[in-house]
């Protein structure tokens, strides 16, 4: 059967696709965005400035975006972890509670040791909390080679409903016994709420700092450690990766814990430096480790790459904030960010082929 | 445990696993023909809310609304799911990441919601749900009654569905050759088979059944709706096909024994049984990570069904 066009394999290529792709994927996700309000009779165009305006357009809208960024900076890093070595880690959701978990007991139980003895401890108890929990995911995967997509993904319902049992279900540590009716947690006391550091005169949450530090650290792992090496050969040669003997079960769950540790840093962040309490159903509403997702895929796992992606994602989800309301209707955010995946997966494929237009006999390549 | 709570407890296996069943149908139909879908928990809540919308606007007899209502719900999914064999089969992208790509466009945060939110549709309650049904007046007959013959019109369309596509897979020609797609598509190909059609087709069928599963929990199970009402049931559906070794019929067993883990927290809490609530609202993806972890060491590892080719994207210039 003759179709319009065929895709036909690169057999190299170019590196300015690196950048394009992503550039051409959020162009395409905005015009496919315009169809859905067009469709449900909204402006595109406006709504558009507007987002644009409550993300970027002052010092205010910059420091909620940064903010909003930072849960995005740690999962988008979290899933980059796995998925450049192949692993397909959908659990920065859980990961990210559970360190938001151990994060929220490292506040509460060394409160009054001071600021930076709190700020250490609250980020290795979340870190520990989210790499043990990913753990459980990586030994199944590298011990029976069980799904991990699926495995992860049921955790992250797991580990909501371990919040819910914390702060609902129980009478927990983390549960405020003083809160009548509604249950909430223990607030952190205001001494232990994390410091905003002042950039260029903008007040930016300490885990943002801390986020670009981590990509760094990743970014150098990568390009100039045995280990780092090592997490490229298995995704792009399994085979060769066995065969060179790289203990591919031990890296596996290395990888998983790693990521998980991310997230969970992420999760102490968000105790650290906005919720400063542990919010079971805040946590849940928020869904950064799937948008983590998208941040990674647009970066196409680049650490560095993905703090820059999720600054992006936060002015979307901080105009979200701002524009909440019947002008602006809830999943809006949602929609965009899953048009950026798509477009972004799609756009992966002109990395790998060019489109042919076939025209009667002649053939003309157009990308 | 007296036997009333017995009958209770099969009662709502077959009323909360009917959902599963449909998404976990779809999803069987479609990795038969080689195309894994992520992208269920999407497609249902896609299916749900458009469900709802429909069964707020339509008027007529409460039937054919109804009627409509399933017929939209599934629609809407199945564009969905062209949408995943647009990216699978012709732009030929990860099917895993396309999969994620879905559930998180179509999902709880996503364009559910956004439907949802501009169409008003959670604010209003369903005007009609699919109701009970009184099966020949043998309802009130002890035990059998209330298990066989008091469910929903979409839980008998579901043992039809189920004998319809086993015999379709195993007893026809397409079947035949859908699974021939699914476990070789170059060999199928060099039959003359139409790999691209039979893939297209079978991704949206699997979208229509699940976008049905979702119309269940949006009209059936709550009848208003609420934002990422499946909670994870696609997810569920996923594993429910690994479960029942791509068959229609353990398939329907496996919903069934996860239709019952998902209500009992709610059944034994409404017969004062003291079991932690919470522990058993986790038993459902609990149950599904024991399962999985079991099916993937030892005996089962022979990949009791799996197509071959599930995954991975045809090319026929490689041949």
């Amino acid at each position: 059967m003759k179709s319009l066009f065929r895709l036909e394999r690169r057999l190299e290529q170019p590196k300015s696709l690196n950048w394009i792709v992503p550039l051409v994927s959020v162009a395409a996700a905005l015009v496919l965005g315009a169809i859905v309000l067009l469709f449900t009779g909204k402006n595109p165009l406006s709504t558009y400035w507007r987002i644009l305006e409550s993300a970027f357009a002052s010092g205010d809208s910059i420091e909620g975006t940064i903010r909003a960024a930072t849960p995005l900076a740690f999962t988008g890093l979290c899933a980059a972890i796995t998925f450049r070595t192949g692993i397909v880690n959908i659990g920065g959701e859980g990961q990210y509670f559970m360190g938001a978990v151990g994060a929220a007991w490292a506040g509460l139980f060394f409160a009054g040791s001071g600021k930076p003895v709190v700020i250490v401890m609250m980020v290795l108890s979340g870190m520990v909390w989210g790499a043990m929990y990913a753990g459980i995911a990586g030994i199944l995967r590298a011990r029976f080679n069980t799904n991990e997509i699926i495995v992860t993904l049921m955790m992250n319902y797991i580990a909501g409903i371990f919040l819910d049992h914390l702060i609902f279900g129980s009478t927990s540590y983390w549960r405020d016994p003083k809160s009548f009716g509604f249950p909430t947690g223990k607030m952190l006391t205001p001494k232990e709420y994390w410091p905003r550091v002042n950039v260029f005169g903008l007040e930016l949450t300490l885990g943002f700092i801390l986020a670009i530090v981590v990509a760094i650290a990743l970014w150098f792992m990568y390009t100039r450690t045995r280990f780092g090496y090592e997490m490229s050969v298995i995704s792009d040669a399994p085979n060769a990766a066995k065969y060179a003997g790289i203990p591919m079960r031990l890296r596996i769950f290395t990888v998983m814990a790693l990521a998980g540790a991310v997230a969970g840093f992420g999760g102490a962040s968000d105790v650290g430096d906005f919720r400063h309490v542990l919010d079971a159903k805040g946590l849940q509403m928020a869904g950064y480790g799937y948008t983590g997702i998208v941040v990674a895929a647009l970066a196409r796992n680049n650490p560095l790459g993905a703090v820059f992606v999720a600054v992006i994602m936060g002015g979307l989800r901080n105009a979200g904030f701002a524009l909440q309301g019947p002008d602006f209707p809830s999943g809006l955010v949602g929609t965009l960010q899953g048009l950026i995946l798509f477009t972004a997966v799609a756009g992966e494929v002109l990395t790998r082929y060019r489109i042919r237009v076939r025209s009667n006999n002649a053939e003309a390549v157009t990308a | 445990m007296n036997s009333n709570l017995i009958v209770i407890v099969l009662v709502s296996a077959v009323f909360y696993g009917t959902p599963y069943f449909f998404a976990a149908l779809g999803e069987l139909i479609t990795e038969r023909s080689g195309v894994l879908n992520l992208g269920v928990e999407g497609m249902m809540l896609i299916g749900g809310v458009s469900a709802s919308w429909a069964s707020q606007h339509l008027g007529g007899p409460s039937w054919l609304v109804v009627l409509l209502s399933i017929i939209i719900g599934a629609c809407a999914a199945g564009l969905v799911a062209l949408l995943h064999g647009f990216l699978c089969i012709t732009l030929r992208v990860n099917q895993t990441v396309a999969g994620l790509a879905i559930t998180i466009f179509a999902g709880g945060l996503g364009l559910s919601s956004y439907f949802a939110s501009v169409w008003n549709v959670a604010t209003k309650p369903t005007t009609h749900p699919i109701n009970r049904l009184n099966v020949l007046g043998l309802a009130d007959k002890p035990i059998v009654g209330p298990i066989l013959f008091n469910q929903n019109i979409l839980t008998y369309a579901s043992w039809v569905l189920c004998v319809v596509v086993s015999v379709y897979l195993f007893r026809t020609r397409i079947g035949l050759q859908l699974r021939a797609v699914g476990e070789s598509p170059q060999t199928a190909d060099a039959m003359g088979i139409n790999v691209v059609r039979y893939r297209y087709v079978h991704t949206v069928i699997g979208g229509l059944l699940a976008g049905i599963g979702g119309v269940y929990y949006s009209l059936a199970i709550v009848p208003t709706w609420v934002d990422g009402m499946t909670k994870g049931a696609g997810w569920i559906a996923i594993a429910l096909v690994i479960f029942g070794f791509w068959r229609p019929g353990l398939t329907l067993a496996g919903a069934y024994l996860f239709g019952a883990f998902s209500s009992l927290s709610v059944t034994l809490q409404s017969r004062h049984v003291s079991i932690n609530a919470d522990l058993l609202n986790a038993l459902p993806f609990l149950a599904t990570i024991i399962i999985l972890v079991v099916l993937s060491s030892g005996w089962a590892k022979k990949r009791l069904g799996a197509p071959a080719a599930l995954g991975v994207p045809y090319e026929r210039e490689e041949r």
